[in-house]
């Protein structure tokens, strides 16, 4: 039997190489020098959406992304190693939310696709480590949750037992389908991307850049249905206007500081012989070290 | 009516240390803003628990005991939480950002349309000035964590929804004692039966397994921690040897991690373990805010880094500039030799 799977994956700024660009002088960020990626728990959930595609011949991994235009990057990624469908949620009107605000605008969409068995999605986002957007999804669309999975070691159309990460340990746990999962870093890390699907799914866009002058592929794009990514806008899901972006968001940013260390007087040495003997003979004098 | 609940993990019998970090601070903040604290425990075999809660400070305790409530599983924890929360009007939740923390609260700010902010690193009472609406709402809890790669720290408010729930990590929030041996807070045992469905028993734990923390790194008194430029996995054995001479624990930053120099549970910031040691040793760190927030109450800082104007240099008490692969090693054999 057949798994309908979904899959939910967030472009992130590639927070973890922050180099001293990342900011500018008046302390706001600059996106430009951050590239923008596929968030790193997110592909490993895509990875256990595919295996369990393998395990479940015919079934269908749909990898949905809430984000402005060029999100529509990480859908072809995920098509290159080995999604079925791609869908971009995408509306000014979604812009500022914070995660509760997020979750409803996800749990509309996925309400959207209809049937599902499995939703998958990252353990947390770089971006912002809350690992809330998994836990607020499930609740949303009434569905038990199992969060930090690392493996799943058996599913069937009916429930699945997966091993997750708890703080100093793992546990089993079995649970009913349908199912949210979100997979932790732990996880086995996603198959890279297939040279075949490549060529073909590089083409592959939404209808936004399909209308675009630049698009070249309009006629491959006609004859080949797989290559078009879905734009949905709030317009299109359905939902409360009220319940999205800034407006639909509980938690206000009161206010963003640069820090700045409060400054010690601090002893500066060199890696000298001299210096490291005598910052080792005044750490044993005031018995800091034994 | 708006007093201030903590959700209190428990390990078998006892109370896990997060819980009463933030009943303590959970009792700071009551005080400021004259109401109560409260704590809700759940799970099962709980009567020795809250005797164990009145030192710091708790004005009531309500107790979920039942057999079905452990081990920890979603959906009958989020049910009663989200009953109480609903029947008691609290203004404040705050639970630790432990795995069962994190697994939790989400769940609960979906039901109950609440802000809820991931990792504080510290809380505050203050006001907030909506502009939109003209007017200014008092008395809400600021919640600091950082940002964006932790370059910078933000301040967040939930002005209108209730309750205004933050996890916050093991360590972070110092525990004090301020009731006198013999206080003893009300203690209300909940029928359990009133507040979860046989709904809230579809997940099943077949196998559990914990181990007690491979290091020591919250309690030691010497922590040695590498940051990303230690270079690689070899580079950092010569910490570990380090320190096995002091007899102090090895802590790494977020970025050493991701590079695999080091495992998980030696993370030390905002997203990590806070430590405050009596003497920190930051090699080869640059001092992100992140990392920073969870050691910079450490006693003496003493940074190695080749970058002269790294900005963990700000904080530190020595600061030695040079390679790590030189300075370390000098230290182990000039140590041998005192």
């Amino acid at each position: 039997m057949s798994l309908k799977i979904i899959v939910l994956a967030k472009q992130v700024p590639d927070t973890r190489n922050a180099g001293g660009k990342a900011m500018n002088d008046d302390g706001t960020i600059n996106r430009s020098a951050l590239p923008a990626i596929f968030n790193p728990d997110d592909l490993n959930a895509l990875e256990q959406a595919l295996l369990l595609k393998e395990r479940h011949a015919g079934s269908k991994v749909t990898v949905i992304t809430m984000g402005p235009a060029r999100a529509a990057d990480i859908l072809r990624e995920a098509l290159y190693r080995g999604a079925d469908e791609g869908i971009l949620l995408s509306d000014r009107a979604f812009a500022g939310a914070d995660t509760l605000a997020t979750s409803y605008a996800l749990s509309q969409a996925i309400r959207k696709v209809g049937e599902y068995d499995v939703i998958l999605c990252g353990r947390q986002a770089i971006d912002g480590d809350t690992a809330q957007v998994g836990p607020q999804v499930a609740h949303m669309l009434g569905l038990p949750q199992v969060t930090g999975v690392r493996r799943v070691m058996e599913s069937s159309s009916s429930a699945i037992v997966a091993e997750r990460v708890i703080d100093n340990g793992v546990e089993t746990v079995k649970a009913p389908l349908p199912l949210l999962l979100t997979v932790d870093a732990a996880a086995a890390p996603c198959r890279p991307r297939n040279a075949y699907r490549m060529l073909r799914f590089h083409r592959a866009a939404t209808p936004q850049e399909q209308a675009a002058p630049g698009y070249a592929y309009r006629a491959q794009a006609e004859r080949d249905p797989a290559l078009a990514l879905k734009e949905w806008s709030l317009e299109h899901v359905g939902g409360d206007p009220a319940r999205c972006g800034l407006a639909g968001s509980p938690t206000k940013v009161k206010a963003v500081e640069n820090v700045v260390f409060k400054a010690k007087e601090s002893k500066r040495l060199t890696a000298s012989d001299e210096d490291i003997k005598s910052l080792l003979g005044e750490l044993l004098a005031n018995h800091t070290i034994g | 009516m708006n007093n201030i609940l903590v959700y209190c993990e428990v390990d078998g019998n006892a109370v896990a240390g997060v819980s009463l970090e933030l009943l303590s601070e959970g009792r700071r903040l009551a005080d400021k803003l004259g109401v109560a604290l409260e704590a809700a425990v759940v799970g099962a075999g709980l009567d020795a628990v809250a005797p164990q809660l009145f030192p710091y400070g708790v004005d009531k305790v309500h107790l979920f005991d039942d057999c079905r409530l452990s081990p920890y599983t979603t959906l009958p924890h989020a049910a009663v939480l989200c009953k109480l929360i609903k029947d008691e009007g609290y203004q404040i939740f705050l639970l630790g950002a432990t795995s069962t923390g994190r697994d939790l609260a989400p769940r609960i700010t979906a039901e109950l349309h609440s802000g809820l902010t991931a990792d504080c690193t510290a809380l505050e009472i203050g006001s907030y000035e909506d502009k939109r609406a003209g007017k200014v709402v008092e008395g809400l809890l600021y919640q600091m964590r950082p940002a964006f790669g932790g370059n910078i720290v933000a301040t967040i408010v939930n002005p209108y929804n209730r309750p205004q729930m933050a996890t916050v990590r093991e360590g972070v929030m110092t525990m004090r004692t301020v009731r006198p041996a013999g206080y003893e807070a009300c203690v209300v045992r909940h029928d359990v039966s009133q507040y979860v469905s046989d709904e809230c028993f579809a997940v099943s734990v077949l196998e559990r397994h914990v181990k007690p923390a491979a290091n020591n790194l919250k309690n030691a008194p010497i922590v040695i921690a590498g940051g990303y430029g230690m270079g690689s996995k070899e580079n950092f054995d010569m910490l570990f040897a380090l320190a096995k001479l002091l007899h102090g624990e090895v802590g790494a930053t977020r970025a050493a991690i991701d590079a695999g120099y080091a495992t998980r549970d030696r993370q030390i910031g905002q997203t990590g373990v806070t430590v405050r040691p009596k003497v920190y040793f930051a090699c080869g760190i640059s001092g992100q805010v992140q990392h920073v927030s969870g050691m910079q109450e450490s006693g003496i800082i003493i940074s190695v880094n080749s970058d002269p104007d790294a900005p963990i240099n700000a904080i530190a008490d020595y600061v030695v500039t040079g390679r790590v692969e030189e300075v370390i090693p000098k230290l182990i054999t000039f140590y041998q030799q005192k």
